[in-house]
């Protein structure tokens, strides 16, 4: 370009450029500061990326659970992905209880048919949504709180018999992971 | 004593380095002829206690490093190893652990001093700040430090505390998965947190200097709060306060050594002493003593925050939780500001000492609160009282000191200050007993 920008602090320059006009210099500062971030950022990102689950955590992602030993009103713990997955093999009164609740009242408000894939196989992660504890229930002998689901002992939040929050300081309800039956026993969760 | 021009000191080879890199100059003023308030009690030995912590817990650390393997396989028993099997390993690892006790007590009983005399207040708000830095440092370092034996506690202590994040909105659960490096605490997690826990006690030595560094830019604070006026109110740091900081760490040296060698378990958990298992949560999980307070706010807020009568929710209980917590540690930062006296001792201000007094039995309540489980109660009699309302009722008091100070500094009449700090230590004559003192200036 041909009109040449005066230098800082060198008197006026041409008048187009004068007070609060962007100069080049200006525009040149922009764009180095600019390309300085981005450039910081992108030398950034390896570094705080590699910090994610690397490809061998992610590999271990998935888990197959052979259902057929599960008796009607047993539960099972599986590991998927260094976290506790219960399995229940829920009897007929506990879907009935899990189906009978007005969904609006909820806290987490999603219908039973919503969580379980097959009504009589409930499958969640067993880790409370407050703040990773696993909660009580799986024996038959554990306090399973006024719900008949689960109870999370660290701070005492209640869950019903589709693992749905319903007292407590638990936000969400227990996650049901992604899962799949491969045959009518057996499922291959994640 | 030396002192004049720089380098004309007696030792040749002394003389010689000092011309080229004047460090001993730099010692000899910042340490020797260093002008200090002449009326320290001995609240103002926990700074240099607290410095003298610090050193022992990155000394016996990096011991224990040589014989520690961040594996989740082999971390509890390596840490069993050196109880067991590593000559004295016993001892350095009971002298770091105990250790970090004793660094957060000499470190509250500093901050503590503080807040009482109004050493945060101009010219030491930058100092008082990077204070709160540093504590925050400690605070992490301490946390990634007690995951490293593996134990129970360990596992379900960061489970906990890594899971805070969760409750930040949209990101939460991708920042918790970053923590961890996976699914859920792992050897990843374990990894780092040895990685960061060897680190960051280097970042606090950092910070610690600029403590100092800033701390002999504006001069000690002093019980009375009233800024030396002129020689006859100070005194050299050295031989005076040498020989009193000694004093003091000799003293709480041997009280660290008395829980080092008689009672190495005092401040830990029982449950530590189990492997951690992902599949198992302890039936009471509580933090180090040192976190008990923060806990307990955090486990206070067990309401969601919502505008009334329309039933939207601004921010549910375990964000509310969160914020809470770190908010008891941030408003540190802005402490300063929101004390609108200009008067700095306690001494001075009857209402302020008794509002410091009520938030240090509100913290002490915090801590016991903290300790118990969630669903705990008193029974006074009939009554039942939850201890939930006891830790919101702390919790109350906790940031409405805080919040109160702006109040307090514009109602409250202080009593009058003296006129220096030479005048009620001789009844009289500021200008006399300038024995001590050299010749110097200072504001």
């Amino acid at each position: 370009m041909a009109d040449t920008t005066q230098t800082a602090g060198h008197g006026p320059g041409s008048g187009s450029h004068s007070g609060g006009d962007p100069t080049r210099r200006d525009f040149i500062y922009l764009a180095a500061a600019a390309t300085g971030v981005v450039g910081a950022a992108v030398t950034a990102w390896p570094f705080i990326d590699s910090l994610n689950p690397a490809a061998d955590t992610l590999a271990l992602a998935s888990t197959d659970v052979d259902l057929a030993p599960v008796q009607v009103g047993q539960s099972i713990t599986v590991t998927w992905r260094g976290k506790p997955v219960f399995i229940r093999h829920r009897t007929p009164e506990e879907i009935k209880s899990a189906v009978d609740v007005n969904v609006s009242e909820l806290r987490d408000p999603q219908t039973d048919a919503a969580r379980a894939k097959k009504p009589e196989w409930l499958i969640v992660v067993g880790i409370c949504t407050h703040l990773g504890c696993i909660p009580l229930g799986q024996k038959n002998s554990d306090p399973r709180g006024e719900y008949g689901g689960w109870f999370c002992p660290c701070h005492g939040s209640v869950y019903d018999t589709s693992g749905r929050i319903r007292k407590g300081p638990a936000p969400r309800n227990l996650e049901v992971p992604s899962y799949a039956f491969k045959t009518d026993t057996s499922i291959r969760i994640g | 004593m030396a002192h004049g021009p720089s380098s004309s000191f007696k030792n040749p080879v002394v003389n010689w380095l000092d011309q080229r890199l004047p460090i001993f100059t730099m010692i000899q003023k910042e340490y020797g002829v260093f002008p200090t308030p002449r009326n320290f009690n001995y609240f103002w030995n926990f700074g240099a206690i607290a410095m003298i912590m610090l050193v022992t817990m990155i000394v016996s650390g990096i011991v224990l490093a040589m014989h520690y393997t961040p594996n989740t396989n082999l971390a509890f028993n390596s840490v069993e190893r050196i109880m067991r099997d590593v000559n004295f390993g016993w001892l350095i690892r009971y002298i770091h652990m105990n250790g970090a006790s004793f660094f957060f007590i000499a470190v509250y009983i500093h901050i503590f001093r503080g807040l009482y005399y109004g050493s945060y207040k101009k010219p030491r708000e930058l100092l008082w700040m990077i204070g709160v830095v540093i504590f925050l440092l400690m605070m992490a370092t301490a946390f990634m430090g007690y995951v490293l034996p593996w134990g129970q506690m360990s596992f379900w202590g960061a489970t906990v505390i890594t899971n805070l994040f969760s409750a930040l909105p949209l990101v939460g659960q991708d920042i918790v998965t970053l923590l961890w490096g996976g699914f859920s605490v792992d050897n990843p997690t374990l990894n780092r947190f040895f990685a960061l826990h060897y680190l960051l006690p280097f970042v606090i030595a950092a910070v610690v200097f600029l403590h100092v560094a800033a701390l002999h830019v504006t001069g000690s604070n002093n019980p009375l709060g009233v800024e030396p006026k002129g020689p006859q109110d100070t005194l050299p740091f050295h031989p005076y306060y040498t020989v009193k900081d000694s004093f003091g760490t000799v003293v709480y040296l041997a009280i660290f050594a008395a829980f080092v060698f008689y009672a190495p378990n005092f401040f830990g958990e029982p449950d530590n002493y189990i492997q951690a298992n992902p599949m198992v949560t302890p039936p009471h999980i509580v933090p180090e003593w040192y976190f008990l307070p923060y806990y307990a706010i955090l486990r206070s807020i067990t309401f969601d925050i919502s505008i009334p009568f329309t039933g939207l929710k601004l921010i549910e209980a375990k964000l509310g939780g969160v914020i809470a917590m770190f908010g008891s540690i941030a408003i540190l930062f802005i402490l300063p500001w929101l004390d609108t006296s200009p008067v700095r001792s306690a001494r001075f201000r009857p209402i302020f000492k008794k509002g410091i007094l009520a938030f240090l039995v509100a913290f002490f309540l915090l801590m016991y609160v903290g300790a118990q489980t969630a669903d705990a109660a008193w029974h006074l009699g009939g009554l039942e009282i939850p201890l939930v309302y006891v830790g919101q009722f702390a919790t109350l008091v906790y940031f409405g000191f805080f919040l109160s100070l702006p109040f307090v500094g514009l109602i409250e009449k202080p009593l009058p200050l003296p006129a220096s700090i030479a005048k009620p230590v001789l009844g009289g004559g500021a200008t006399a007993a300038g024995a001590a003192a050299k010749p110097m200036e200072k504001a």
